[in-house]
Order: structure tokens, then sequence, then C-alpha cells
């Protein structure tokens, strides 16, 4: 366990004509090495629950502890927080500023107080994690790059900070679809092989069921729902309700065994659809 | 939080002084800050409240909503009291140390931070029954005699319109930037001036950047949309003056000529 | 033959000049033309000159070579620029930064005043646009508490306000979240069939695609596919090797018929698959 929600509330401008509740009693717990997919459609509390877990905001009741250090302790625990969960915002390159790509992806480390040997050690290991090359690119101004390699760069200033966990608020809104699979692609590499928990915000169902093991949804600042990817998808009415659905190809198998053909209609990528349906037709033809 | 800002903001709602044309309001406000630094004793401010009063009940704004415009401005308010209790001379009461708190000072900072209350209470009323882009309207149409000799009204109006609409824009722009960089272990509240100064930069750089970027867009929508400038322009909401607005303004013409006597023949003569 | 709304001839768009740090030919040697009422589709990843493409529709830009003509109208006739504009409206990518007024309705407005419309007329005109695209209960709202979709829809009246034959949008969709999208995708259908408006959507989402007459797809500033969207989406392979989607159903439709099924290449959406299998 490396962060646990507990009766989490929070109100925006409280005690004013513009009072909002924004998160109502949430619990959860997210587990070392979970690959957890948060999805809501616009205004449901997912970008209000993202900023409690690295306390940029405070619960208004309730606790959230990460790593045993609760957000609205001690206020010299916010940095050891805030390094260990990492925050990438949607558009992250719209916060670029310094000359050089070296000296924005080194701002996090520097800031944790690193040495120069280290710093550089985690802005090379960072931009090569995001396949931005170190040696051609690190003395180039960040505004020169295409919109997503500037993205790839704002993502690398938050994995220099070596965050346990990395949570990513729409990491392709706006990308086209060749930036998405990129990102998505090193974002998979990056859980594989460096042990690393990952929270994604995504409105993109597809997206999800390529790459989660975990599915949480909220609905009018409440978990709605909670569970592994495929369960998840088995809900489509309950996911219609809440204002999402479910990839094209799961509504696609779904349709077709409603056609009266006994197929699985709980998978949930193309590569297992198709495997599915060879198996399938194959053995109707064989008949 | 950073988004709520009140001074200057729109109270939405159909009423007289709501339906008052803009131009006719802004003379008003004008008149009414004149006559403000005439007003020499405290009767003449009776006066100027029951005109508040009588404003703020004619136009449904909540009382606590008016105040609440004063908010930012309290340590001006509270500078200007204690600057005037000390500094004026005259027949001591209280003596503390080497300062002196004077019958006249007391006297004087109370009028001082009365004339400062009304004043803020009297624009806030301006632009909270007054929508910004009628307000921009009225000082476009105001300005516009000045045309010929060289101000270039149209184009003020437009810049107060595009700053008007962007500001709740950047307003959560700044707050989205200031988080990111937190999130990358900035630090914006804590150090000396200087220190703290120059942590600003990893926020206004980007700000500024994106503000350019805006600008850009925005010109370019601007144009697809044949914007040139003010001329040949027409308005869907021309403004017109109606029986209310010639009543409004004869009656606070004369009301504030009224307040205006008082200095010179007291407000005995007048009354 | 159907009439012609917007002919491109032999046009190349250069950015800076020849020999300079920021040359780059945008668009290089493009010949199409839009009819009147067609509905098309122009895809391609960022780069590809899209976006170029769609600013040099409605003089926004002037071609270094060749020549655009907007209803006949050549977009280098400076005298008519404004004829040009307002018959080929524009929307763009970013919500907030093509409003410009604080209230809907006098955004929607300020189109139509630009070009000296009477006010009765400029009311009329705000008031249907903002109908059609059903935004008539916040026309008292300030745009930046409307979500995504409607802020974009809001742009859209702005546009139609100005009673333009042709409507370009580039990438109106990007920023939105699905429900905004599919807002704009319906306002855009919408659009073509009962406003009989000329619609060029340019995207690089391939879902939006397939409901359009037409696709052209971009790829280094020159038109590299055209057809229909079952003729494009056909072609699965070379799709993709241009850095672009299809829709999951036709990509396992095409899976199969790489396996020996027997599957039509052009299905689009869930029904056809189910249908055909």
């Amino acid at each position: 366990m490396i962060i646990k929600i507990e009766d989490l509330s929070y109100i925006y401008n409280q005690n004013t004509p513009f009072e909002m509740k924004a998160l109502d009693n949430v619990n959860l717990v997210i587990n070392e090495g979970e690959f957890i997919g948060l999805i809501g459609h616009t205004g449901s509390g997912k970008s209000t629950l993202v900023q409690h877990l690295n306390g940029l905001i405070r619960p208004t009741s309730g606790r959230v502890i990460v790593d045993g250090m609760d957000t609205s302790g001690d206020k010299k625990n916010l940095l050891k927080i805030r390094q260990k969960v990492g925050l990438v915002f949607q558009y992250p390159e719209h916060q670029l500023f310094e000359e050089t790509i070296y000296k924005d992806i080194a701002f996090g480390p520097i800031n944790l107080g690193l040495n120069e040997e280290e710093v550089q050690q985690r802005v090379k290991k960072a931009m090569e994690s995001v396949g931005l090359s170190y040696e051609k690119l690190k003395d180039r101004s960040p505004f020169e790059l295409s919109g997503g390699q500037k993205r790839r760069v704002a993502i690398a200033g938050v994995l220099a900070m070596n965050p346990k966990v990395l949570i990513l608020d729409e990491p392709t809104a706006g990308l086209d679809p060749r930036g998405r699979d990129e990102i998505l692609g090193e974002l998979k590499k990056l859980y594989e092989e460096e042990n690393i928990t990952i929270i994604l915000v995504s409105h993109s169902m597809e997206e999800i069921a390529m790459l989660v093991n975990r599915i949480i949804v909220m609905h009018k600042g409440k978990v709605a729902m909670d569970g592994k990817t495929r369960e998840v998808f088995k809900e489509k009415k309950k996911l219609e309700e809440l204002g999402l659905g479910i990839p094209q190809i799961t509504q696609f198998m779904r349709e077709y065994r409603m056609k009266g053909n006994p197929v699985d209609d709980t998978v949930i990528t193309v590569e297992e659809a198709k495997n599915e349906l060879i198996k399938y037709l194959r053995s109707k033809g064989n008949d | 939080m950073i988004r709520n800002i009140t001074i200057g903001q729109y109270f939405p709602a159909d009423t007289v002084i709501h339906r008052l044309d803009p131009r006719i309001k802004i003379l008003i406000v004008f008149m009414f800050i004149v006559s403000l630094f005439f007003i020499a004793s405290f009767y003449p401010y009776a006066l100027i409240l029951a005109f508040i009063v009588l404003t703020v009940k004619l136009s449904k704004i909540p009382f606590r909503y008016v105040l609440k415009g004063l908010k930012p401005l309290w340590f001006i308010i509270i500078i200007t009291f204690i600057i005037n209790v000390f500094m004026t001379k005259g027949e001591v009461i209280l003596e503390l140390g080497p300062l002196n708190i004077t019958k006249e000072g007391i006297r004087q900072a109370v009028f001082m931070a009365l004339r400062l209350i009304f004043l803020v209470i009297g624009t806030s009323l301006l632009t909270l029954t007054t929508s910004p882009i009628s307000l921009t309207d009225g000082i476009e149409k105001l300005l516009s005699p000045l045309r010929k000799v060289g101000v270039p009204a149209h184009e003020l109006a437009m810049m107060m319109t595009i700053a008007l609409r962007f500001i709740p824009t950047l307003l959560e722009e700044t707050d989205k930037i200031m988080k990111a960089q937190m999130a990358r272990g900035a630090d914006f509240e804590s150090g000396n001036i200087i220190n703290r100064a120059r942590n600003l930069v990893p926020l206004l750089v980007p700000l500024f950047i994106n503000a350019f970027r805006r600008a850009d867009e925005l010109a370019i929508a601007m144009e697809a949309r044949c914007y040139r400038g003010g001329e040949n322009r027409t308005r869907m909401n021309e403004l017109k003056l109606n029986r209310n607005d010639i009543l409004a303004i004869s009656f606070s013409t004369i009301f504030f000529l009224l307040i205006i006597l008082t200095r010179y023949i007291g407000i005995r003569g007048i009354l | 033959m159907s009439e012609e709304m917007i002919r491109i001839e032999d046009v190349t768009y250069e950015y800076g000049s020849y020999g300079e740090a920021n040359y780059l030919v945008a668009v290089s040697n493009v010949t199409m033309q839009v009819n009147k009422g067609e509905y098309l589709v122009i895809l391609g990843h960022n780069g590809s000159g899209k976006s170029t493409l769609a600013k040099l529709m409605n003089g926004l830009l002037v071609p270094t070579k060749g020549d655009v003509f907007v209803n006949g109208i050549n977009t280098k006739d400076k005298e008519r620029i404004w004829d040009i504009r307002k018959t080929a409206g524009m929307v763009f990518q970013n919500p907030d930064n093509q409003i410009v007024a604080t209230i809907v309705e006098e955004d929607v407005a300020f189109g139509p005043e630009n070009l000296g419309i009477p006010p009765d007329e400029i009311r009329r005109r705000v008031d249907k646009a903002l109908e059609i695209v059903e935004m008539s209960e916040y026309k008292k709202h300030a745009p930046h508490l409307l979500s995504g979709g409607q802020k974009q829809r809001v742009a859209i009246a702005g546009i139609l306000a100005m009673n333009p034959e042709c409507i370009i949008l580039d990438e109106p969709t990007a920023m939105l979240d699905p429900v905004g999208r599919r807002e704009i995708i319906s306002t855009l259908r919408k659009l073509n069939s009962q406003e009989k408006k000329t619609i060029i959507h340019i995207t690089h989402h391939m879902d939006e695609a397939v409901e359009a007459d037409r696709i052209i797809v971009m790829e280094k500033g020159r038109i590299v596919m055209e057809g229909t969207p079952k003729e494009i989406f056909c072609q699965v392979d070379k799709i993709k090797k241009l850095g672009l989607d299809v829709p999951q159903v036709t990509e396992l439709a095409y899976e199969l018929r790489k396996e020996g099924f027997d599957v039509p290449c052009d299905v689009l959406t869930v029904e056809e698959l189910v249908n055909v299998l």
C-alpha cells in the first residue's frame, strides 16, 4: 500500500455562494505496482482527487496518507510527498520555462537539493525514458520542439523527481495518433521496467483497455466503480449511465454475441477479439 | 480561491438601475466622485449614504455583496485612518510616546476613511450593476467625440473587452501552472523577498508565453471574423436614452450640485 | 458536375524563405476542389500541412505559388478579402482563444457587427445561430463558465451569424472530451444536412471522418489519398503507415481478412461488422 485515502471530502469555495462539493467521502487504497485507469466525465472529481494525492490540495475532511505521511500533516513533509507522487497535469508543455531542455528537466531534482552529478544522472535517465536523445537535445530550447516532444520534456521533468507513483492527467489530449501511441508506449515500458505505480486519467476507453489493470470510476465526487479492467468493462449499462462507455471492440463483441454467436464478449482489445473470432469462426466453419 | 475576485464583478439582475444607460451611470459616478471631494462636513455624508442606500435597494443587490468590494481595500483604509489619527495637529486627548492622538485627528481620520469607503462603494455599484461589456460600450461612446483629437476610443474599448474576457482564463492558468511547478518541488511561499521574486520565474515565463500564444490565436480568429477596427462597425445593442435615463441624470445632477454647494453655504443653507 | 465552392490550383505555401532556418514548405503543389454542399474531411497528423491548407481557404494565408478561389474570387484579390472571409467562415482548435466577448450573445454578434449589418438584422441572426447550435438558453452566460463543447458551439454560432456558405473547422474537437466531441460532430452534421452549409472539417480523429462525403489525407504538404470513407478506410496498412488510426472494428475486419476470412474491407461501424460476420 503506497497511498491510502480515508473518508476524503473536499468542498470548493466553502461558505460562499459558489460552494461546491467536489469530493464526497472517498475511500481508496492504492497499492504498489498497480496501473490504474481513473475515469469519469468532466466535473466528476477526478482532477480534484489526483491533486490531493501529492498534497497540492488538502482535504476539507478526511485524510490522505502517502507512504505513511499525512498530506495535511507537517508542511515539511510536503516536498517528500511531492517527490514520491509525481503529477503530470493536462497539457504539461504549457509549464515549460527554461532556456534549455536540460535545465527544465533539472528543475525538480534541484528543488530536491540533489548534487550536480545526481541531477545530471536523473535528467539523462528521464530523457531516455520518454525517448528523447540526451546528447542531441539537452542544450536545445524546449520551445523549438514539436508539440508531442514538448510534452515528453514536461513528463521527463516529473520523472526526474524519481516518483514512486506517477499520475498523468490526460497525457494524450490534443495529440495526433502517432504522438499518442508514442507516449502510451513509453508509459507501458516505464511500468514494465521501472517498477513504478501509474495512475492514468483518460477519456479514451480504448487507451484504458490497452494499458491498465484496475479501473476507478468517479461520479459526482464519489467512487462509483472500482475493479479489474475486464470486470469494469463488463458493466456497460452502468458505465453508460455515468456518461461513459466501453471500447468499441467490446461493444462489437457484445452485439455479435447477442446475435446468437457464443463468443467471449469480455475481450477489450482488437488483438484479443481477433484471436477469439478466428477460433470461433474456424470451429463454425468445421461444423 | 484565486477565482473569487468580486471587485468590479457584475451582479446580474433586471432592475431599473441595471437597465440605465451605461453612459448615464458613468456620468453619475463621475459626479458622485467629484462631489465627494467637495464635502467638508459630516452632514452631507448622510445624504450620500441615503443616495447609496436608495441605489442599492433599487438594484436589489444584497448589502453584504456591496461591502465585499471593500475587502481588498481594508488595508489601505486602515492605513489612511492611522496616518490621519497621528498626523493631525490639534487638541491632544491621548499621548502614546512620541505620537499624539488629537480630537481633530480622530475627526479627520473618520472623515477620510468615510470618503474612501464611499468612493469604493460608489464605483463598485457601477460595476456591480453594469455588465463589463456595456460599461465598455459606455466608455467608447462617451469618448467617441474625442476621436477627432486622436483618442482611439474604439481601440481602447476593444482592449478593455478582451482584457475582461481573458482575466478569468489567465487566473485559472496561473493557478494551474503554479500547481504544476509545486508538483516539481517549487516553493512560492517561503524565503525572503529576493528569493520569492526569483521563485516566480517558473510561473511568470510560461504565463507570458501562453498569453502571447493566446493573443496570436485570438488575433487570427478576429481577422477571420472580419474584424478591421471600429470603422463601419455596427452594434447589435445600440445605446438609446429613455425616460428613466433622463430622470436619473437630472435628479443626480441636481443632487450632486447641492452636495457641492454645501461646502460653500453649509448644509443649513441648502435645507 | 456540382457547383464549386473552393478551388485550389497548384498551390504551394512556404513559411520563411529558402535558406533560412525556419524555412518550411507547408503545402506543396496541391490541386483540389470543394463542391457546394459537400461534407469534406481533411485528415493528417500534426505537421502534415492540413492547418495551413485551411488558412489558405479563406485568405488568412495567401499562396506562395498558385491560386485559391473562394466562390470564384481569388484570395489574392485584396479588395474582396472580406467577401471571402464572410463566405468561408473559420472555427479554430482552442475554443478559449476565439471568443472575444464576455457574454455569449455579444460574442456571436461580433462577426455581423464587423460586417456593418443593421442592429435588428444582427439580433435576428444571433438568435437563429444560437438556436441552430442549441445554445439559446445560454445566451446571457459568460463564456468562461461553459464546457469545452459549449464554448466551441458558441464559436460555431459566431461564424454562422455571418451567414457563410462554407465553414472550415480546424481541429475543432482536439481539445474536447468525448461528450464535447459528440456535440460538435452532431452540430456539424446538422449544419450540413439542414442548413446546407459546405463543411470542411480538419481532424486527426478517424472516427469523426466516417460520415463524411469525401476524405482527403495529407502528408508532408501533399494530398496522398482521396476518396469516400469506405475507399479510404479499406487501405488500413497505408493509413497506419501515415501515422493515423482506423476505427477498432475496421481494424478487426482487416485482420480477419488477412487471416483468410471473407470479410469486406470497408466496414466502418459496429452494426456493419455484426451484419457481415
